[in-house]
């Protein structure tokens, strides 16, 4: 090393995996909550390094809502065994067939507000005290209230009033019995800087967030990939268009863009001259100015 | 987005409720092109229905339902831009009655504050309190921002009366590095822009300046210190005896063959090898988070520090701390709390008040032993086994402490290490 600093990467980084670090040391069960999206992904990464040559000292959890796209569970399902994890599946179908929650309904239904019950059951069950998420506070504007370590009540509440200070890098993990924490490892980093590490350290991603032709339908100004969950009015029309992802969710509600940035070199170069947010097309953020706070409140990751 | 020098600046702001902390963030984004076009777009809906002309800027970094509806800031909030040159981490703290625990949260590990100050009002007790506080957390490059400049006809005067004022009172403080910039948040007066109506200031603009503060010093670089975070001991093929201790370099470097001593056992052994998060490394740098390898089998767990045998950090039981309170309970007599300085957590208590500071005048209170929120003092802590101390002054990490109550579990005390 010729320069006694390290570049804001390498910081990024480095704080991430002393985070994750504090995990293991605090924490009797912690899992890896895992979408199958760039910042999970990066999350995982970031823990191979922090625990090397050692093995991820986590389980790995996804809410599945059942309404997947289908490349993101086979990627799940390869970097799970080429990480020789174990992967706990909370079934969001599964909690609608023994009715402890009810689909949505309308044109515009969608399951994220329903993984919160099966992300805080699956957090019950597996008798969970730590979920690391890839949650980055640049995200939506709830998000940048967040701390590294985010204190849950029995409830699995968030209480954005009357949250633990956090100073310098001493991280209070206590809880009691039924309480739980959610830890954002990549809390400071932003989209950019997210892509900019998949690059840097050459990390494979799911192919939907390459530009690809694929069949979508244009609604709530986004292109919303066909599926068998989709249901079309009258006026909708399936064309096939060159799109990407910015951000991968349910298949129902994820927005695609234009795009013919198929390397990750272009993404990049894409995503630095982009003029609208990451979210911005993801349909659960829009229906409210707090959408993601509320949603938060109630034990959302 | 090529930055330039690569390099990543925290910074956290201070003023109190009506100098226009958000305002001036706002601008900052906005004016440095940080701002989406869907995000404009939300802000100007909110403010044509709330009635305003233009944009409220402040609506850029107010989040939360209650904090948009009523106007205020609730919590720290962080935000993030990049320039050509850096990146930037804002802890955007609020500036009402609590001010001082949200200062202190904010500017823990800032290597910036911005400090507003009313133009109309000039120094004010309030400028003196965010000083004190920024020089008691020795947050490394002050920067004062006369705000609402065009209140007072972007008048010189009235910029060099308060610079004055400034220079003078914070002499007494440990301030090393601070500039004045004037300023008009509301108009966008040297934030990113250079002022045409205050062509007498020939400074450098807010953005400039954070742009070009020289941090690679912040971190200490000379006194090497390594809590063990967790003991790596991978147990398969090929690292049958791997044993390596994990942690981040809170200060100096660290090289292999170095000559070590593990405290608070006092064994000594080298560095054999250090694993960095890319592979092997000759030297491990601070704030690199890295696994090390010793030459001898020794017994290291979480909590110990490894340090060079020729520089070591003082092992105590007994220390002298500037606490800050930050919790709605006050501090009970003979209660025993959770310790946390670095990795290590230990039992405290707090066996004296030594004085208190009276946060208006910066001076002394000697007989009053009662520690309430927001309160700053001297106090004597005595843990159940050694902590592995530094000062304060001279190393931000280990020389931070924060006390945990057993009952709640909250954390109810920030503290730096006086000796």
């Amino acid at each position: 090393m010729s320069q006694y600093f390290l570049n804001y990467l390498d910081e990024l980084e480095s704080e991430a995996i002393y985070v994750l670090r504090e995990v293991q040391a605090q924490f009797q069960n912690p899992v890896i909550l895992f979408s199958g999206g760039k910042d999970s992904i990066v999350v995982s990464h970031l823990a191979k390094k922090a625990f090397y040559p050692g093995k991820i000292p986590f389980a790995f959890m996804h809410v599945d809502t059942g309404h997947n796209f289908p490349e993101t569970i086979k990627f799940r399902d390869d970097l799970i065994e080429s990480l020789d994890a174990r992967l706990i599946v909370g079934s969001v179908q599964k909690a609608i067939d023994d009715g402890r929650v009810a689909e949505e309904k309308g044109k515009n239904a969608t399951r994220n507000a329903l993984q919160i019950t099966t992300l805080l059951d699956a957090i019950t069950d597996n008798k969970i005290d730590c979920a690391i998420g890839g949650g980055r506070r640049d995200e939506e504007k709830a998000r940048a209230k967040e701390r590294f370590f985010s204190h849950r009540d029995d409830f699995g509440q968030w209480d954005p009033r009357n949250q633990r200070p956090e100073l310098w890098n001493l991280f209070n993990g206590k809880y009691f019995e039924g309480e739980h924490f959610r830890v954002f490892p990549i809390s400071n980093w932003t989209e950019m800087d997210v892509w900019n590490y998949i690059k840097r350290e050459q990390i494979e991603v799911p192919s939907l967030y390459l530009a690809h032709n694929r069949e979508v339908v244009w609604r709530n100004d986004s292109w919303i990939p066909n599926s068998e969950y989709l249901i079309l009015d009258e006026n909708e029309k399936i064309e096939t268009k060159k799109v990407r992802f910015r951000t991968l969710g349910d298949i129902t509600i994820t927005g695609g863009i234009e795009s013919d940035a198929d390397t990750l070199e272009k993404v990049v170069m894409e995503v630095s001259a982009m003029k609208q947010t990451e979210r911005g097309n993801r349909t659960d953020d829009k229906r409210s100015e707090t959408a993601m706070e509320d949603r938060k409140k109630q034990g959302y990751f | 987005m090529k930055i330039d020098n690569n390099q990543l600046l925290r910074f956290t702001t201070a003023g109190s409720v009506d100098d226009g902390k958000s305002t001036l963030i706002g601008r900052l984004l906005f004016d440095s092109k940080s701002i989406f076009e869907d995000q404009i777009k939300a802000v100007e809906n909110t403010s044509s229905k709330k009635g305003y002309e233009g944009i409220d800027l402040a609506l850029f970094t107010d989040g939360l339902r209650d904090e948009r509806e009523q106007g205020i800031t609730i919590d720290v909030a962080y935000r993030y831009f990049t320039t050509p040159k850096r990146k930037f981490i804002i802890a955007d703290t609020p500036g009402h009655i609590q001010y001082t625990r949200n200062m202190v949260t904010g500017a823990s590990t800032a290597n910036a504050a911005i400090i507003l100050i009313d133009a109309r009002h000039g120094v004010i007790e309030q400028t003196k309190r965010h000083a004190f506080i920024a020089s008691l957390l020795h947050i490394p490059h002050v920067i004062v921002c006369v705000n609402k400049m065009d209140l007072v006809d972007y008048a010189e005067e009235t910029y060099n009366q308060i610079t004055k004022a400034f220079e003078e009172f914070s002499s007494k403080m440990v301030i090393k590095d601070f500039r004045v910039i004037p300023i008009s948040a509301l108009h966008g007066d040297n934030v990113v822009n250079r002022s045409e109506n205050m062509s007498w200031y020939l400074g450098a603009t807010l953005l400039h300046t954070l742009e070009t503060l020289h941090i690679s010093s912040d971190i200490n670089k000379v006194d090497a210190r390594f809590p063990v975070q967790t003991v790596i001991r991978p147990q398969r093929d090929g690292f049958l005896d791997y044993r390596a201790y994990a942690g981040r370099l809170p200060s100096g470097i660290l090289r292999t063959g170095d000559e070590v001593t593990v405290l608070p056992s006092g064994f000594t052994s080298s560095i054999k090898s250090i694993q960095g998060p890319s592979g092997k490394l000759e030297e491990a740098v601070a704030p690199m988070s890295v696994a090390i390898e010793l030459s001898d089998d020794i017994d290291v767990g979480r909590g110990d520090m490894i340090a060079r045998s020729n520089n070591k950090p003082e092992a105590s039981q007994d220390i002298e701390v500037m606490l800050c309170w930050l919790d709605d309970a006050a501090a009970g007599p003979r209660t025993k709390y959770t310790i946390m300085h670095t990795s290590n957590e230990q039992t405290a208590m707090i066996k004296e008040v030594i004085y208190k500071i009276d946060i208006n005048t910066l001076g002394r209170i000697n007989d009053d032993n009662e520690l309430r929120m927001n309160d700053i003092c001297k106090v004597r802590i005595r843990t159940t086994k050694p902590l592995m101390i530094d000062s304060y002054r001279e190393n931000r990490n280990t020389g931070s402490i924060i006390l945990i109550d057993n009952t709640t579990n909250e954390t109810v005390a920030a503290g730096m290490i006086v000796s």
